[in-house]
């Protein structure tokens, strides 16, 4: 575990887990260092949505999405989610996921620049196995919410 | 009636494609022989499987209802054991699980409506589910959206 210091605001945050950490090294509070992402792209939409098979018009159609009353095209949530899915089977590992859940709120927007964050809320242990459960947070580059989200891991003993 | 079972496949190709979408470079989808699907995989066969997403015909009221008052609120999967391998088969099924109004916060009101796609092996294992929070609001969703958060619509 490491202490490390926050690049936008100098400050220095909580101590981070590193990939896979044991049981013992748990504690709530703790998480996986903070991802910030580049900026969202046209194509990072595209590229989701061909792979999820997503193909409505109100993420890649300008035309479209001015049409139905928004600036631009803008991100798809499930995008989003996916990336945060990303971020936190990283540290805990893919097949230990047991749980994963994401709420919308802010729409994010070609150029966000989101950061990803998970927070150890609890851990306990059922039917013989240790678990971990996780706040999942996506903020804007302005500080808005885009994503809430909770997950839930096996830590393999 | 519960609806008709669809078939799902969870294929390898798909699930490398879905992870690089999703930003991941984990050798455990890039590069595993059988890897686990990604945290929300099971999302693609609302788009890829016929019977799967959310059944409209269901939902009380359904005629009247304007898809482009309806957002996705929300998302959760439920594995039991670990997420499903390349190579699974899954059989699908979707049920509405609740459906309830609730006041917005900025006025007008939003019915909550929960689709659930339950997904077993073809032996009947119960593998997960994934629970889809549908919004659908008395008002536009420009509006919605920035009063109460709702999010892309979910056609």
């Amino acid at each position: 575990m490491t202490t490390t210091v926050d690049v936008g605001t100098g400050e220095a945050t909580a101590p981070v887990l590193g990939p896979r950490p044991a049981w013992e090294d748990l504690a709530v509070g703790l998480g996986p260092a903070p991802f910030i992402d580049q900026p969202l792209t046209r194509t990072d939409f595209v590229r989701y949505q061909g792979a999820a098979g997503d193909m409505n018009p109100i993420h890649y159609d300008d035309e479209f999405a001015r049409a139905a009353g928004f600036p631009t095209v803008f991100a798809v949530g499930m995008l989003q989610a996916g990336v945060l899915g990303t971020y936190v089977t990283d540290c805990f590992g893919a097949a230990n996921l047991r749980r994963y859940g994401v709420q919308f709120r802010e729409q994010a927007w070609p150029g966000d620049v989101l950061t990803y964050r998970a927070t150890v809320t609890g851990l306990r242990e059922e039917a013989g196995q240790r678990l971990v459960d996780l706040d999942l947070l996506v903020t804007r580059q302005t500080g808005g919410t885009h994503i809430k989200g909770q997950a839930t891991f096996v830590i393999p003993s | 009636m519960p609806a008709p079972g669809y078939t799902m496949e969870v294929e390898l190709g798909k699930i490398r494609e879905f992870a690089r979408a999703t930003k991941s470079r984990n050798p455990d989808y890039l590069a595993a022989e059988r890897p686990v699907s990604p945290a929300t995989f099971l999302m693609t066969a609302a788009f890829w499987s016929e019977g799967a997403g959310v059944p409209w015909d269901e939902v009380e009221g359904h005629e009247e209802i304007d898809l482009g008052r309806v957002l996705h609120g929300g998302q959760e999967f439920v594995f039991h054991g670990e997420p499903p391998r390349a190579g699974t088969r899954l059989v699908g099924r979707a049920r509405i699980a609740a459906d309830y109004v609730k006041e917005g916060r900025r006025g007008g009101t939003m019915r909550f409506i929960e689709v659930v796609n339950e997904f077993r092996t073809t032996d009947g294992r119960l593998v997960a589910e994934a629970k889809n929070t549908v919004i659908v609001t008395s008002q536009a969703p420009k509006t919605a959206s920035t009063a109460d958060g709702g999010k892309d619509d979910t056609r």
